[in-house]
């Protein structure tokens, strides 16, 4: 019974200081926040992914073109699509990524 | 000794508590030093768990009888491998493995994710955290593994079925899927609760969940094999309730592991998704329910026991908080994008979508439905193998033939001309294929006939996507490489056809039975099984009754088999131990099972001849390798995914 105890209470030690170890680390909780996504970052994530997703379909597109599984004709079709979408996404990005780094300068 | 895991687990309760309080105040506040600190706690659970899970392993190895589990579930004579899976034979001891494997997927996917995605991991803590503080729960007021007892001189022993090898990997695989579907749902939730409905969610969970579902359909295969060697009645699935829990999820996070991708190709499903994510995880916690409440008739539920109605309250308080979110978040789920033709390649994987999860919920209502009509009428109704059967030929084989289409349809569109042209080669194949097996006699079963067609169109489309690939990449190492998840899933794909060729099998079995003397046969089809003799051993832990039988085909002999029973010592009880011979140049097996040994030696014999089954086992390697190379990381996509989210003020 004291062994078991003993081990319980080494165990909640153990535990106690796992869980306060980043109270311990910076105990002057400087920047003690989550990181924060404005309205800016949301929208630069949406353009990150509009594009990321129009340079994935692009990518496949040529590959399933140059395997035959689709026509010069859908290709012609489906490719100036995506490559509208991919600059717009990309013209949109720089402005975000210069506004954010204006905002983080100024902070 | 006791004293020590009772303690590691309510150290543990307190720590997965911490995590839930805390680390849902910090994700509210946004304070990153408690949502650390409530990270660790799940870290520190993991170790309080493990402690526990050591506590009774030591136990189990000691034979130390005065832990009740101990006694309940093992004996002196049990050999040690089966001693050791005696820890999740029981309710109580699967119970801690839910509770430890959950605390390590939980702890490593936080750890992984807290720099990515800080906001989404914080609120993914607190809900992992709720999970774990429901598990820790059990264990510790209502089905502890430490209750002691004056230790009687030996303990009941493990049930027989349970003594084989499979039991030492194929409860644990299902486990890690079971567990392993926590992790998605816990960061959809979080995704939801932070207000974040991109696809950094997704991201974070992709690998976890291949892990899960990839656990979950090896572990649901071992568990077949287990069936069709152990069990002893010639088949390898048959729609059982706890089978059926095992099968539901992984349905669900089938028809997941699709529709994600039309989610970062397309933008699209993104309500659909989560409720997929939702409906596994619910699934996974019913499977477990079923399991170990004792609700259900099964070979496979081994316990009765108090913690069904914990179980359903659980069940129905995730999802009705779930569902709740999902409402409350719906205007930040819409899509903008949308379906552009019904002849697409989304529109293909929404069609494998509707099938999978239509199939899912058939099955959820054969489960429910004995449950619910006791409920109602105060008799309990089971649905038996024709409802099954009938569902999985009317949901199956279009599944089964839209794994062919859907890889050779374009994204948003594809014409006529383009389709004929791809499909021609494929279809030319599957038509001659299906012809040939017709005039071969296979038309005795329609639905055999159409699964080996379906089969063969799959087969060639997979092929072809290789061979053309490959032409155009330079090889197929190169385009594997570039490609891991598509290709990977077509070897997947490969896979499952085989399942589908092994099952369809089923149809074209031959059977014969007869109480036989020595030297008397019983002819099956080409094969004829003569029986020899009757002989007993006796080995360390049971009575070893086994029949000599000599197998002829076509007048040659083939082998010697021993067929038999088990008569277990410690736990009185007796196994059928059926006998296989596997033929792989004919690719069938023959089985012969001891139905009833005699006193004056004569024995009731059933053999049935299985064509092709043998596929299904060997579908579980490819099945195992298409998954590897999927989840296998790809160091652009990394980067890609690193660059687009990198830290906001980067």
């Amino acid at each position: 019974m004291t062994t078991a105890l003993v081990v319980a209470a080494v165990l909640a030690v153990l535990a106690v200081g796992v869980v306060a170890a980043p109270f311990l680390r910076d105990p002057d909780g400087r920047n003690d926040v989550l990181e924060r996504r404005d309205v800016l970052d949301e929208r630069r994530l949406e353009l990150s992914e509009e594009r990321d997703r129009a340079l994935l379909a692009l990518r496949e597109l040529e590959f399933d073109h140059r395997t035959g599984k689709i026509s010069d004709d859908d290709y012609r079709m489906l490719v100036g699509d995506y490559r509208r979408r991919a600059a717009a996404a990309m013209r949109a990005l720089e402005p975000t990524t210069r506004r954010r780094q204006a905002v983080d300068v100024q902070r | 000794m006791p004293d020590v895991g009772r303690a590691a687990l309510l150290v543990t309760l307190g720590l997965s508590l911490y995590a839930t309080v805390a680390g849902a105040w910090a994700a509210r506040t946004r304070r990153r030093r408690l949502a650390d600190s409530a990270g660790n706690a799940l870290l520190a659970a993991l170790g309080t768990s493990a402690v526990a899970a050591a506590v009774l392993l030591v136990a189990l190895l000691r034979h130390d009888f005065s832990f009740t589990y101990v006694a309940d579930h093992t004996s002196t004579r049990l050999p040690t491998g089966y001693t050791i899976s005696a820890f999740w034979g029981g309710q109580e001891g699967s119970l801690l493995l839910w509770l430890l494997v959950l605390a390590a997927y939980a702890s490593a996917a936080v750890f992984v994710n807290r720099r990515r995605a800080p906001d989404l991991a914080a609120w993914s803590v607190p809900v992992l955290g709720a999970v774990m503080t429901f598990f820790a729960l059990l264990l510790v007021a209502v089905a502890s593994p430490f209750t002691t007892q004056a230790a009687p001189a030996e303990g009941a022993g493990l049930n027989p079925s349970l003594q084989n090898p499979y039991m030492l990997a194929h409860p644990p695989l299902l486990y890690l899927g079971y567990v392993g579907l926590t992790i998605p749902f816990a960061f959809a939730i979080g995704a939801l609760l932070a207000k974040r409905t991109d696809e950094r969610w997704i991201v974070a969970t992709r690998r976890w969940t291949l892990v899960a579902w990839t656990a979950l359909g090896i572990g649901q295969l071992l568990g077949s094999h287990w069936a069709y060697v152990e069990v002893g009645w010639g088949g390898f699935y048959a729609w059982d309730p706890v089978e059926n829990a095992a099968l539901m999820p992984w349905l669900a996070a089938t028809a997941f592991l699709h529709s994600v991708m039309i989610q970062e190709k397309r933008g699209m499903l993104r309500i659909w998704n989560v409720l997929l994510v939702i409906l596994a995880f619910g699934l996974s916690l019913f499977g477990t329910f079923l399991t170990r409440s004792g609700v259900v008739n099964s070979i496979h539920s081994f316990t009765e026991s108090s913690i069904g109605p914990w179980f359903l309250g659980f069940i129905c308080v995730v999802v009705a908080f779930s569902l709740a979110l999902v409402f409350v978040r719906l205007p930040l789920l819409r899509s903008k994008t949308r379906l552009e033709s019904l002849v697409s390649r989304e529109a293909a994987f929404l069609y494998n979508n509707l099938l999978l999860v239509a199939f899912c919920l058939t099955i959820l209502w054969g489960v429910a439905f004995p449950m619910l009509s006791e409920l109602v009428r105060g008799e309990s109704r089971t649905l038996g193998q024709p409802y099954y059967n009938f569902f999985l030929r009317a949901f199956g084989l279009p599944l089964l033939l839209l794994m062919g289409l859907g890889p050779l349809i374009a994204w948003r569109r594809a014409s006529v001309r383009a389709l004929s042209r791809t499909f021609a080669w494929p279809a030319g194949v599957a038509l001659a294929t299906g012809l040939v097996l017709l005039a071969a006699g296979a038309g005795s079963s329609p639905p055999g006939l159409i699964a080996y067609t379906f089969s063969t169109f799959v087969l060639a489309s997979i092929a072809l996507e290789f061979v053309r690939g490959a032409r155009a990449s330079g090889s197929v190492l190169q385009l594997v490489g570039r490609n891991r998840r598509r290709y990977g899933g077509y070897i997947v794909h490969a896979a499952i056809v085989l399942i589908a060729i092994g099952v369809a099998g089923s149809a074209y079995d031959s059977v014969a039975e007869g109480r036989l003397r020595p030297g008397e046969t019983l002819t099956a089809g080409p094969w004829t099984a003569v029986y020899r003799s009757l002989d007993q051993e006796r080995a360390a832990n049971a009575l070893e009754l086994r029949a000599r039988v000599d197998l002829y085909h076509d007048r040659e002999l083939a082998g010697t088999i021993y067929p038999g029973k088990n008569r277990y010592f410690a736990e009185a009880q007796t196994s059928n131990e059926m006998a296989i011979h596997t033929d792989w140049l004919r690719a069938e097996d023959v089985d012969v099972i001891t139905d009833q040994i005699n006193t004056d030696g004569s024995v009731y014999f059933r053999v049935i001849v299985k064509p092709l089954v043998n596929l299904i086992w060997v579908a579980g390697v490819i099945f195992l390798f298409g998954s590897l190379v999927a989840m296998w990381p790809d160091a652009r996509e990394q980067r890609r995914l690193a660059a687009r989210y990198a830290p906001a003020s980067a």
